[in-house]
């Protein structure tokens, strides 16, 4: 949450601001140092897109521990899969109902 | 011509989307609506946990992701996230609830071109990359998992 101090200032595509910040979790996953932040923010660290970064990387992690190779491919999809899931879901049932409003 | 129109429209979209930052007030404005997201989001999981003790931490966090991003997709839907983003600029982008927002907003946007080559072909243009480079980083952190 604290991040979006540097972002705002540079103008970035919101898709730029999610990649980056998604692989800011990755890689706060992978050398070890989320478990303590989140510990600490709970969900002031998972809510953001760099809580998806690191379900990624942690679910890889994990199946790579348990089922090699396979469990490596499968494993980062597996853990995020409820987020994307009910986000394309939701995000199908209400553009069905809303039409876009004509903004401003 | 169609494509000039629609870069026409999404530039439109976008200036409409970053329009107001001036640097000082919208860190500002970031930074308590992120805030106020995630202090949401705590809410929710700790709430569930509360509710339903037998839910480990985990779950809770799970269920936790999917109540925000759904409560999102509404809110993008009745138009009241545009607004949002308007004000808070990034604080609204980063949260789960801005990914949601990236899925709904172009879905209801291309509605028009069609169910199949509008809805649902461009409700990934903004979240697609995010998914991509979230799927390879994810490998390579596996890798890098079993190095170490």
């Amino acid at each position: 949450m604290l991040g979006q101090i540097l972002i705002i200032t540079t103008k970035m595509t919101s898709a730029r601001i999610l990649v980056s910040f998604l692989l800011l979790g990755v890689a706060l996953e992978v050398f070890g140092v989320f478990e303590t932040l989140r510990e600490f923010a709970g969900s002031g660290v998972t809510v953001p897109i760099m809580g998806f970064g690191y379900s990624l990387a942690k679910g890889a992690m994990e199946g790579m521990a348990e089922n090699g190779v396979i469990g490596m491919l499968a494993g980062g999809l597996t853990a995020t899969a409820v987020g994307i899931t009910v986000a394309v879901v939701s995000a199908f049932i209400f553009s069905l109902i809303f039409s876009s409003k004509t903004k401003k | 011509m169609q494509d000039l129109e629609r870069n026409r429209k999404y530039n439109e979209y976008v200036t409409s989307k970053m329009a107001k930052t001036k640097p000082w007030p919208s860190l500002f404005h970031a930074f308590w609506v992120g805030g106020l997201i995630c202090l949401l989001g705590e809410l929710i999981k700790d709430s569930l946990m509360y509710f339903f003790p037998t839910m480990t931490a985990d779950v809770a966090g799970v269920w936790e992701s999917a109540i925000l991003i759904f409560i999102a997709s509404f809110l993008t839907g009745v138009g009241v996230y545009d607004r949002i983003g308007a004000y808070a600029g990034a604080g609204s982008i980063v949260p789960i609830t801005g990914f949601s927002n990236s899925i709904a907003s172009p879905a209801m946007e291309f509605k028009r071109e069609g169910i199949i080559f509008g809805l649902c072909a461009k409700m990934f243009v903004i979240a697609g990359p995010v998914i991509v480079i979230g799927v390879i980083a994810s490998i390579v952190a596996g890798i890098l998992g079993l190095i170490f």
